[in-house]
């Protein structure tokens, strides 16, 4: 069964809404896909709590209302190749054709090792605020938020949101480099309104700096973190801990694609040039797989992305003056966060690294590369196809993981052998 | 606003939830672990999002479906560490 979209977008966060609005706008067939079942991405989740903030609920009907609009929920992508793709949703497996294609499959969170991290209890502070908004309950628990970025205020004040009771944030930056990206803030007036916001909503709560869990305690799930601050270590009892070191761009579908990419950091983005395409023909890319930027640079790159998709250069070019602006918070959010040597040292020789497959970090010394690796320990071999381990041993400068093979995520046989039939050339 | 409610049977107990909440959190209520690692340690959600794949159970009698990716509905049955 196939089906063929002028635009197909894959992602139904910030970017990817605003690039089948933008596009749908020209009057094209445009497809909607998400793994999710629920439009928004991860920054607009729906919370069972408190639903979505007003710019997620305009844009999300914004995106989704247009005639020409088709959206596909709880769709995952399994295969690609140049103009089509082989997706699956719980009910079947279906080829979808393109004549153009947005990649806007956002960023996931990096989540690095530490002694006590594969303990129940332990989540990312994205996945903490993930989870709560899907009613994990959360009344009276006690919860450490640690790591770096402006998500573990988002993850804190969700989480008190919904009854927690946060202990503290531990950012890992120091006073000074937070203190300077504070007052760099009144250059995105939007950004500034949306921290106040959130301090205020986080009054009572205390914000360390210079501070790192180094070690999460307990015995079936943790009971207690251990934290290096400004003022030697301490111990901490608690019920839950949120760890996140910021985002890292999710480039698997890019990759398979063939889309060239640039490094960010340890990590990858997907190249693109001034109105989103990528290095292959017919392919765009917008929003965090450029490049960790956050959600209003990933409104105007969809935007951008889904009228260059459509055929409308021009509409595409009169954004590039906002693209800068958000850009150029994106590189304030890089310099002064940056990680500490030490975030990088915490693993010990015996701590798990790849938590499909229970591989230590000392398993793998003496491999360079991540396939000589992967064939003596398992690692990346395990269900998550080495998405949490890859990005660790990344930034620990280990090596990069490279050769992703189809299909993207662990698939039904049906949909494969499905495909098989349908593609008589590879009988 | 009130949500309507959501029954389900986790490990043959009776879990209730509000529409919209996912099996994990179904899970969570119970307080057990979502799997055992192949090295027979506990594990439960870390991503949040589908990534990590440690919050695999059965659902409905097919194994490994990442419970945080899947909103609870009436009459599910779930099963942990399978």
């Amino acid at each position: 069964m196939t089906e063929r979209y002028d635009v197909l977008v894959v992602g139904a966060g910030p970017a990817g809404l605003a690039a089948a609005q933008a596009a749908a706008s020209h009057g094209v067939r445009v497809g909607l896909l998400d793994a999710q079942a629920r439009a928004g991405g991860q920054v607009w989740r729906h919370d069972v709590l408190a639903g979505v903030p007003r710019l997620a609920r305009r844009s999300i009907a914004a995106a989704l209302a247009p005639a020409g609009v088709e959206w596909l929920a709880q769709t995952r992508v399994l295969l690609a190749e140049a103009g089509d793709l082989l997706v699956e949703d719980p009910q079947r497996a279906r080829r979808l054709e393109y004549a153009a294609l947005v990649l806007a499959t956002g960023a996931r969170e990096l989540l690095l090792p530490f002694p006590g991290w594969t303990l129940p209890g332990v989540t990312g502070a994205g996945g903490l605020q993930a989870l709560a908004k899907q009613d994990w309950p959360l009344a009276g628990k006690r919860v450490v938020v640690a790591g770096s970025g402006p998500l573990l205020f988002a993850a804190a004040a969700t989480a008190r949101r919904h009854g927690a009771r946060v202990l503290g944030i531990h950012e890992q930056a120091g006073r000074e480099a937070v203190a300077r990206f504070a007052v760099g803030l009144w250059r995105w007036p939007g950004k500034l309104a949306q921290a106040m916001a959130l301090r205020a909503q986080l009054l009572g709560t205390g914000y360390h700096c210079g501070s790192l869990v180094r070690r999460a305690l307990g015995a079936e799930r943790v009971q207690a973190v251990e934290i290096e601050g400004q003022h030697g270590v301490q111990r901490l009892d608690c019920d839950l801990v949120a760890v996140g070191y910021g985002l890292v761009p999710d480039l698997r579908l890019a990759h398979m694609l063939g889309c060239a990419s640039e490094a960010e950091g340890a990590h990858e983005r997907i190249s693109v040039d001034g109105a989103q395409r990528t290095s292959i023909a017919g392919v765009y890319a917008a929003g965090e797989v450029c490049g960790i930027g956050g959600r209003d640079c990933a409104r105007v790159e969809g935007a951008m992305a889904g009228h260059a998709a459509a055929g409308a250069q021009a509409r595409a070019a009169q954004l590039q003056g906002a693209r800068r602006h958000a850009r150029a918070f994106a590189a304030q959010l890089r310099r002064h966060f940056a990680l500490r040597p030490e975030v990088r040292g915490l693993a010990e020789p015996d701590t798990v690294v790849c938590r499909c497959e229970d591989v230590p970090l000392c398993a793998l010394d003496g491999y360079t590369d991540s396939r000589s690796a992967k064939l003596a320990t398992r690692c990346g071999m395990g269900a998550c196809q080495g998405r949490i381990c890859g990005s660790v041993l990344a930034e620990l400068g280990r090596f990069p993981r490279r050769g992703d093979r189809p299909p993207l995520f662990p698939a039904r046989l049906s949909s494969l052998s499905g495909e098989a039939a349908a593609n008589p050339r590879d009988a | 606003m009130t949500a309507r409610r959501v029954h389900l049977e986790v490990n043959g107990q009776p879990v209730e939830v509000a529409e919209g909440s996912s099996v994990a959190a179904a899970i969570a209520q119970l307080g057990v672990p979502f799997r055992r690692s192949v090295r027979g340690e506990w594990r439960a959600p870390l991503c949040g999002m589908g990534v990590c794949f440690e919050c695999r159970v059965r659902i409905d009698g097919v194994a490994q479906q990442r419970s945080c990716m899947l909103p609870a509905r009436e009459g599910m049955r779930v099963h942990t560490d399978d």
